[in-house]
């Protein structure tokens, strides 16, 4: 697996991008993940998404899926889009430190 | 079986492992025909239309035919299992046809779903335009089903022709269910 420099830290992560230890996670790491996915800087709206995904994921033993960020996090579905226009299913998780979602929805 | 070094390869012309890989482009645009109303033919065409939405792929979707249901105000709440002509359906075509059978098992589907946490027909097109994706509607279907756009749920872009449908569908993967 690729070993990657973030924030000043080795960190391992997946073909993908996402970490294999989401205990590597810190916030640095989360802006320089940020910056490889094309997002240059993090706004408190991807944080309140960040914080939920992190807080979520540690609950229920799994990252959640989209819909539940929409209806949970406090940020909705269309603002989502715009925080990670590249794809909020899968980014989302990925600068949360957390593995892809497994759900389709 | 020979093997060729990549060298050879490429002065032989022969593609290698590693240019067949870079041919696979990433999809970058899907256009998905729903022409089933049918409660579990309206399902695929959703769920592949937003997941490619959630990762960054553009997707448009084009209801045809009886595909209409799904974005039609009236019917949109009350789409039906097939539980008469779906083979897949575990139960004998003469039990299917009793009067609440189809009722029954739309509700066992609904109620599975809800536990699955995908989202109700309606919830799932406003989750749609919300993701960006763009919802069209069979201008030829419209006629013959005697639709207006205001019997549509708000969330259709807009009526298209086949002729339309395909200018906007340029670039894209055609999905057809």
């Amino acid at each position: 697996m690729p070993v990657v420099d973030y924030a000043g830290q080795s960190i391992e992560v997946n073909e993908e991008g996402f970490l294999m230890d989401s205990s590597q996670w810190t916030p640095e790491v989360a802006e320089a993940i940020a910056k490889e996915i094309g997002i240059n800087e993090l706004t408190d709206q991807h944080w309140k998404v960040i914080t939920f995904c992190r807080e979520d994921a540690a609950k229920q033993g799994t990252p959640p899926g989209l819909r539940r960020i929409s209806k949970n996090s406090g940020v909705n579905m269309k603002d989502l889009y715009q925080l990670f226009p590249k794809g909020p299913g899968k980014l989302a998780a990925m600068v949360s430190g957390l593995p892809k979602p497994q759900g389709c929805i | 079986m020979t093997t060729t070094t990549i060298d050879e390869a490429v002065t032989s012309g022969q593609p290698t492992v590693a240019e067949t890989e870079t041919e696979r482009k990433p999809i970058e645009r899907v256009s998905i025909i729903c022409s089933k109303g049918t409660l579990d033919m309206a399902y695929p065409g959703l769920v592949m239309a937003n997941g490619a939405r959630m990762m960054g792929i553009e997707a448009m979707v084009f209801f045809t035919f009886w595909g209409l249901d799904i974005i039609t105000e009236k019917k949109i709440d009350s789409l039906h299992v097939a539980t008469v002509g779906n083979p897949s359906m575990p139960m004998p075509t003469m039990v299917g046809g009793l009067p609440g059978m189809e009722a029954m098992a739309s509700k066992m589907m609904k109620k599975q779903m809800d536990d699955l946490e995908i989202p109700p027909v309606r919830e799932f097109i406003e989750i749609l335009s919300d993701s960006g994706a763009e919802l069209y509607a069979c201008r030829m279907a419209m006629d013959m089903f005697k639709l207006e756009e205001k019997d549509l749920v708000p969330q259709v872009d807009e009526v298209l022709t086949v002729m339309d449908f395909y200018d906007k569908s340029a670039g894209a993967q055609i999905i057809f269910i």
